[in-house]
């Protein structure tokens, strides 16, 4: 194995109180717990409601946690890759992949295979630093949710969803690659 | 040539705009210059040492003269009048004022031109061979598979923000002239034995601070997965590869880390996946890009005949015998042959034109080769189809622009990055190098007499100069505030690739062109009649070289 990547420097993500979804500015009904190493989150201390728990919580936690199926959403560091949640993905309603940095772009590869790899249907949500120009690459991959952090206009930044109307190559939002599209079509 | 449709024109169209949207949010204070970094270099602007630096994309090398005639009028409009070919087979330029880069990708557009992902921590332009479809020992022409990639990394949305650039070449002939063991990825078209089409790969190549002859992690890739395999590669990259320090991000640290085994399992394990999907490349789909490069209007010429008009035309010149023992290479089709334009004649930095000289250029495209230019990874220009009959002429009209300097693959040729004069990276400068030791190899006959000898010229180790695989390289170093510069020897870039050694200790800029003076003694007093350095310098070693360059007076 290669040496191992430190955590990227990066905050935690945050629960803004409102965000984008489907192309549309709604409130946040999910309570996103970061990772904190001194608390200890049981499936008994959590609290009523919707809650996105960090991979490492959910993984220990998710056979006690079968009964609230519904309300249960993980959440992604940038090291964590999709195949650690792997097909229990489908069971999922939400999974949210962090941006510690705006530039790590690994939350792009996360989102792509838990949609076609993995047969994830529900929300896929950006959390952490990414940037609105980031916004149609990341509808690309899948992601149909962007919870940024801070202050922002949020009506503002839903243009930039429309930035590129077309694609070259396939990608969660085109099954078909240009080229089949031009030279298979004529 | 690739031709753009109404789709192509509309994501460049679209891709202007949003930089458009992204310059004024910088300049309006929205965007801060940490945020703004990857998304003007993703559009190849730098802020350099004294002015922004665009780099322009040439996919693959290739241009027509209407594009190189926009280049001009955007080199005159909005710069100084001058533009630069770079190692990348890409077009720079140097003095653009931030405000104007929208305006100029526009103008780009209309031409189909942009600067797409020249820049920044994605897949960049795809290069080749400069002699493709044209070159005798081609097997297969690399550019519809190099349009294929082009397209299929555009905007390539898993992959914009990988941990560092990534770069990819493709060579379809016998002899490697793009350097594609000092790629990222290396695609070397071969042939099975049942004559299908297919492709070895290589990965973990490249220069700077540390570097890496790429390895080959397949040796026959069918042409239908190329694409798959290529996803395959820089996803396993950017899920793994380190991001916590640039200058162990490029995925040939990865590589090494893991072991070319080990990377290679990963690759196969996650190309299983997804090698039957979408991105199958079909014959339909490889038969429709090659539409794009179909070969020219040649005429039928009696080969023979033009050559041997050509041997009576450099019997009576001898000026112009040895431009075309230089400056030309052989054509696959009888009674044509290739030219390289130079534009290294001495004093000029390597790789630089004036806008007149783009335009002179788009001339002679136009008159002597079916419009059609090539930039070569030496920062030089091919024109690839002329036929042998119009040589003459075509030689006195690049005499006149200042495109004749007989030096193609000789000592003077040497690739060269802008150094310090204009990079905020360079520890030192390298054009005067350059100039200082063209300056004092000026004999001609001396020059042809030493045969194929590449000279390449890093004003920093981030080796843009490519010092690395240069038979002879050299290294800007900083001292104390000082420049200096250290020596390698013995790098090559062809299919036979190394990496040079350094022979000792770094000199001043000053003793550089004596210095080079008593390597070339060496090797002319070492050499077997007829070997190239490259040869005698792998036959006898470091140590000879040493011992003359640093004995002391006596």
């Amino acid at each position: 194995m290669p040496k191992p990547a430190k955590k990227p420097v990066g905050a935690q993500p945050e629960n803004p109180a409102r965000l984008i979804v489907d192309g549309a500015v709604v409130a946040n009904q999910w309570n996103l717990l970061s990772l904190d190493e001194e608390a200890e989150i049981s499936a008994a201390s959590l609290a009523p409601g919707k809650v996105i728990l960090p991979l490492s919580v959910w993984l220990e936690l998710r056979n006690e946690l079968q009964a609230r199926r519904g309300e249960i959403g993980v959440w992604l560091d940038s090291d964590e890759t999709a195949d650690l949640i792997g097909d229990y993905a489908g069971e999922l309603p939400l999974i949210a992949a962090h941006f510690p940095l705006f530039t790590d772009g690994r939350a792009f590869t996360a989102g792509r295979l838990l949609r076609s790899r993995y047969g994830f249907t529900g929300e896929l949500r950006a959390v952490g630093s990414f940037m609105r120009d980031q916004l149609t690459y990341l509808k690309r991959c899948g992601f149909n949710a962007f919870a940024y952090q801070g202050e922002q206009g949020l009506e503002g930044l839903l243009d930039s969803l429309q930035d590129f109307t077309d694609s070259y190559q396939s990608a969660v939002d085109q099954p078909l690659p240009i080229y089949r599209r031009r030279s298979l079509a004529g | 040539m690739y031709q753009y449709d109404e789709q192509d024109h509309k994501l460049i169209r679209e891709r202007v705009a949003q930089f458009r949207g992204q310059t004024e949010r910088y300049l309006a204070g929205e965007l801060s210059e940490e945020q703004f970094l990857p998304l003007r270099l993703q559009n190849g602007l730098y802020i350099q040492r004294l002015a922004p630096m665009l780099r322009i994309a040439v996919p693959y090398g290739l241009l027509n003269s209407t594009q190189v005639r926009r280049l001009a009028h955007i080199t005159r409009k909005y710069d100084k009048g001058y533009a630069h070919f770079t190692t990348r087979q890409n077009v720079q330029l140097n003095w653009p004022n931030l405000e104007d880069v929208p305006d100029i990708l526009a103008e780009l557009a209309e031409v189909e031109m942009h600067a797409v992902q020249t820049s920044g921590n994605c897949i960049r332009n795809t290069t080749t061979d400069q002699f493709a479809g044209v070159a005798r020992d081609e097997l297969v022409d690399p550019r519809p598979y190099c349009e294929l990639i082009r397209q299929w990394s555009t905007f390539h949305p898993e992959f914009a923000f990988l941990p560092r650039k990534f770069k990819i070449a493709v060579c379809g002939a016998a002899e490697d002239r793009a350097a594609i063991r000092a790629h990222d990825i290396g695609v070397q078209i071969v042939q099975n034995r049942q004559g299908e089409t297919g492709f070895q790969v290589f990965v973990g190549g490249g220069l700077g601070r540390t570097p890496i002859i790429g390895v080959a992690i397949r040796d026959f890739l069918p042409e239908v997965h190329l694409l798959s395999y290529l996803e395959a590669i820089v996803r396993v990259y950017n899920q793994l590869g380190r991001r916590d320090n640039k200058f162990k991000a490029r995925i040939k640290i990865l590589v090494k880390a893991l072991g070319a085994e080990e990377f290679a399992r990963r690759v196969e394990a996650e190309w299983e996946q997804i090698k039957d999907g979408a991105d199958e490349l079909p014959p339909e789909a490889i038969e429709w890009s090659k539409r794009f490069f179909p070969q020219p209007a040649y005429k039928s010429v009696n080969g023979g005949h033009a050559e041997a008009v050509l041997r009576d035309q450099a019997g009576s010149d001898k000026a112009f015998s040895r431009w075309l023992e230089r400056n030309t290479f052989p054509h696959r089709i009888p009674g044509y042959q290739a030219v390289t334009l130079s534009t290294k004649p001495t004093g000029i930095p390597p790789g630089d034109v004036t806008d007149r000289q783009l335009e002179a250029i788009a001339y002679l495209a136009d008159e002597f080769s079916f419009g059609e230019v090539r930039v070569t990874h030496e920062q030089n220009v091919v024109l690839a189809d002329v036929e042998q009959e119009r040589l003459y002429e075509l030689w006195q009209a690049a005499r006149k622009h200042g495109f004749a300097t007989p030096n193609i693959g000789t000592l003077t040729d040497m690739i060269c990055c802008p150094g310090g004069d204009y990079c905020s990276l360079a520890n030192a400068k390298s054009i005067p190098v350059a100039e200082a030791i063209q300056r004092k190899f000026d004999d001609l006959d001396y020059l042809y007499d030493l045969g194929d000898l590449h000279l390449n010229i890093s004003g920093c180790m981030n080796a843009c100069g490519h010092h690395h695989i240069g038979h002879i390289g050299i290294l800007g170093v900083d001292k104390k505030g000082e420049e200096f510069y250290q020596i390698q020897l013995g790098g090559s870039a062809n299919e036979k690739a190394s990496l040079g050694t350094v022979l000792g200790p770094s000199f001043s800029r000053d003793q550089m062109p004596d210095t080079i003076g008593k390597i070339l003694d060496v090797f002319v007093e070492n050499r077997q009649p007829e070997e190239l350095f490259i040869d005698t310098y792998n036959r006898i070693g470091l140590q000879p070289f040493k011992e003359r360059v640093y004995a002391k007076a006596s």
